[in-house]
């Protein structure tokens, strides 16, 4: 048991530090957060990524990893977190690419890696419909044989960002006479194929992220099935325990607790500072004392990963507790900004307003129920926890 | 002892949730909220046709001279039906002020117009750096000669969009957190040197940041005592804040019925998610909250009716716990409802945001329960 830093580690983690102080600019930053220019944003910044060969720290080196150490790995998260860099776009990079990289063809291989290294499509998740949410086997979704098509008739729902999507992955049923998980396929589909539509759903915190893709006779060749047919649940269930863990994003959380302080030290309550506030102590306290154990939770998880164990059931643990201290963080914003977190700003400015976060604190807040919601909900992940690890 | 509705509550309580069930579906809600003002002035009639914008005005200023419980059974009803018609700005805040302020002429007339529908009013209690103490303000009045002169902002103004009058918290003497010297005056929405910046709350109402720049004000619109509009202040907050937590009482019921209707319909795994026991217990506790609010809710509406000594402690209690319930209820509402529970189209997080909205005004569970702490001493 040894968690020092070595000088090499140190010297690495000043490297990314200076990058991202370097690269990461204010313009950019604020281009990324504008609706508008949100997607041009964040392809300039992967592609600024991709040119520096920091994409895909866990791809194999050959296809463009870093081979870095865990070590690295989690000192180049903090680092991002700490500069306020937002994670990459995760369905390329960090979910059918790995699929990609561990089941597909070579010829999948070689058209789709590098596109998806360097943001040249934008990926999106076509898992859920709306009878399949939790119980995602129960899905509908047809693909039927036609030539060296397939022919996909059916709807998915809560697609994050289909309104930008080049290609949405999915699971489609193959076969329906076997049930649940056994007749599943894996399809990587174009979006601008005909018959695809998509559907905007208006959500709670005023974003547009979710989105409804509709399968009308859509032809999809052959060629784009991810290995066997039939076997796209085995496929997919890799990937879940892949999103649970990133889903955790303890190093933003910390981040965002340290904003907090900063917040709690400037708020006058009373002629007082709010962080001199004994309540509001604590509440930092216990947010910071489970962040604590998370931090080192993930570097249980990602060490047993080194070894080649993982990532296994314990990634519903970081998961579960994970999401959980988001909200915690999220609430304590809110209460930060006490009225200010009602106040919908709008064409306004901050100026205008009287305070800058207060409308941040909500979007966050309303968006942020959604973690303990998706990939996996956390009473599905308790399931799995009780079954899988208590053997219950 | 009991804790049963007379008959004229009983029926308020009906006319309410008649008005609701008829006129006040969720798509006309939308509709409502997304008009100019931020309502729908053909409700705001048919309020005072029904007159419930007459019901906590004392009889001698033509009002119904309702008690506590009169406005308890509204604002529950209300708050199922998310109603966003401003009566808590205009009837309760405003119209409380001049009613407590005493019923000389102005007030009898202001109040006519409340009653019948013809008056929009706002208080601006709020400014940038004040967060929930109501004492902290630094927007000033200058007496000169009859008139006085009023300069600086107050924000997250109630209804300050479409009010007609406004009546502000101003500092005549003292320091900046002192509760003496602070008066109220009211002013017309359109005087000169008065500009609103309107913007949209969470819960889908209106409110507006107000500055003020050598705004002039004759003696006459000074509201209550000169220097001594804080306990003014503090009577009509308590008030408010006991009305606004029944509305959350309200809402935190139809929350539970909702999400408990949903498990009952939403299938997964090939059953009712409403059977798994995990979802199960978890119901039951948004339930017990909601009870348990809905238990401080009567201990503080018996104990002001009666001008109980407790009347202080019991209103801070129901206070914190309509902040903590809210959270608890309106989080699991969502988290039950899955995906759908994240919908802009399902009424769902509208009621948690006015939820959420409803625990921050006149002070948060935290703040709440930090003066309910120092009263335990005593
Ligand atoms: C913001 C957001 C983004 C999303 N993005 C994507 C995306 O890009 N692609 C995609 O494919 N999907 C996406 N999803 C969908 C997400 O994966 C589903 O919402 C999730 O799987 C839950 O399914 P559901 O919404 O149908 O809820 P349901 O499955 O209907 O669940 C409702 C409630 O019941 C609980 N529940 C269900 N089964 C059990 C059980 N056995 N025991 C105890 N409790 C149970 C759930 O935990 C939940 O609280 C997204 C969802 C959200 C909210």
């Amino acid at each position: 048991m040894d968690t020092n830093f070595s000088p090499e580690d140190l010297a690495f983690r000043d490297q990314v530090r200076t990058f991202f102080q370097d690269e990461f600019t204010a313009e950019l930053a604020a281009r990324i957060s504008t609706t508008a220019s949100h997607k041009t944003g964040i392809v300039e910044w992967q592609k600024i990524l991709a040119k520096k060969g920091w994409i895909a720290p866990n791809w194999p080196v050959e296809h463009g990893g870093t081979g870095w150490s865990i070590t690295q790995d989690y000192l180049f998260e903090r680092e991002r977190a700490a500069a306020g860099v937002p994670d990459v776009v995760p369905f390329g990079l960090k979910m059918v690419g790995q699929v990609i990289i561990a089941f597909g063809s070579e010829a999948q291989k070689q058209l789709f890696l590098p596109r998806i290294y360097n943001s040249d499509d934008w990926w999106c998740q076509g898992y859920s419909e709306p009878g399949a949410g939790s119980d995602l086997a129960a899905l509908k979704t047809r693909a039927e044989r036609d030539g060296d098509d397939y022919i996909v008739n059916g709807a998915k729902i809560w697609t994050s960002y289909a309104q930008y999507a080049d290609w949405i992955f999915c699971l489609v049923r193959t076969d329906p006479t076997s049930n649940k998980q056994s007749g599943i396929s894996f399809l990587l589909i174009e979006m601008k194929t005909p018959g695809i539509t998509v559907n905007k759903i208006d959500s709670i915190d005023e974003k547009h992220t979710l989105n409804e893709v509709v399968f009308d006779n859509v032809h999809v060749p052959m060629a784009n099935r991810i290995g066997e047919e039939n076997k796209g649940w085995t496929y997919a269930k890799v990937l879940l325990a892949h999103e649970r863990t990133a889903i955790a994003e303890i190093a933003k959380s910390g981040h965002y607790l340290a904003e907090l302080k900063a917040i709690a030290k400037e708020e006058i309550s009373g002629g007082k500072a709010l962080m001199e506030d004994t309540l509001i102590q604590r509440r930092f306290a216990n947010i910071e004392i489970e962040l604590m154990a998370l931090e080192f939770t993930e570097l249980r998880v990602l060490s047993s990963f080194a070894e080649g164990k993982g990532p296994g059931p314990e990634s519903s643990l970081l998961k579960i507790k994970g999401t959980e201290v988001q909200q915690a963080i999220q609430q304590l914003r809110m209460d930060l900004a006490g009225y200010y977190s009602g106040v919908v700003t709008g064409e306004l400015s901050n100026e205008q307003i009287g305070h800058g976060f207060g409308d941040r604190a909500r979007r966050e807040f309303m968006y942020g129920r959604a973690a303990t919601i998706y990939g996996g909900s956390n009473e599905v992940q308790k399931n799995i926890t009780a079954k899988a690890v208590l053997g219950l | 002892m009991n804790f049963n509705l007379s008959e004229e509550q009983a029926m308020i309580k009906d006319s309410v949730a008649r008005f609701v069930a008829d006129d006040y579906n969720f798509d006309q809600r939308r509709q409502n909220v997304a008009m100019d003002k931020g309502f729908n002035p053909d409700n705001w009639q048919t309020f005072a046709a029904l007159g419930w914008l007459s019901i906590p005005f004392p009889e001698a200023l033509g009002g119904f001279g309702g008690n506590a419980v009169d406005t308890m059974v509204i604002m529950e009803e209300f708050g199922k039906g998310l109603v966003a018609e401003p009566y808590v700005a205009t009837v309760l805040l405003f119209g409380g002020l001049l009613a407590h302020s005493g019923d000389g002429e102005l007030q009898q007339q202001l109040i006519a117009k409340i009653i019948d529908g013809s008056l929009q009013g706002s208080f601006a209690y709020l400014e940038r750096q004040s967060r929930f103490e109501l004492s902290d303000v630094k927007t000033s009045a200058v007496a000169e000669g009859d008139n006085y002169r009023l300069n600086g902002e107050k924000t997250v103004v109630f209804n300050g969009s479409a009010a007609d009058k406004i009546i502000i918290s101003v500092r005549t003497s003292g320091e900046q957190y002192d509760e003496n010297g602070i008066s109220l005056f009211i002013v017309d929405a359109d005087a000169d040197g008065l500009n609103h910046t309107d913007y949209r709350l969470m819960d889908g109402q209106r409110a507006a940041n107000i500055s003020l720049n050598n705004v002039v004000v004759s003696k006459l619109q000074l509201i209550g005592e000169l220097d001594q509009g804080f306990s003014l202040i503090q009577s009509v907050v308590t008030e408010t804040t006991r009305a606004i937590c029944a509305e959350a009482v309200g809402i935190m019921q139809k929350l539970t019925e909702t999400t408990v209707e949903y498990s009952k319909t939403r299938e997964q795994f090939g059953t009712a998610i409403g059977k798994f026991q995990a979802l199960q217990h978890r119901m039951v506790d948004m339930f017990i909250a909601g009870e348990q609010t809905r238990s401080l809710l009567y201990r503080a509406v018996c104990s002001a009716n009666a001008n109980s000594d407790d009347s202080e402690k019991d209103l801070l209690a129901l206070k914190v716990m309509v902040g903590r319930a809210g959270t608890l209820i309106g989080g699991e509402a969502i988290q039950l409802h899955g995906g759908m529970g994240m919908t802009d189209e399902l009424d769902v997080g509208h009621y948690v945001k006015r939820l959420m909205m409803i625990n921050t005004t006149f002070g948060d569970a935290d703040y709440n329960q930090a003066r309910f702490s120092k009263l335990l001493n005593r």
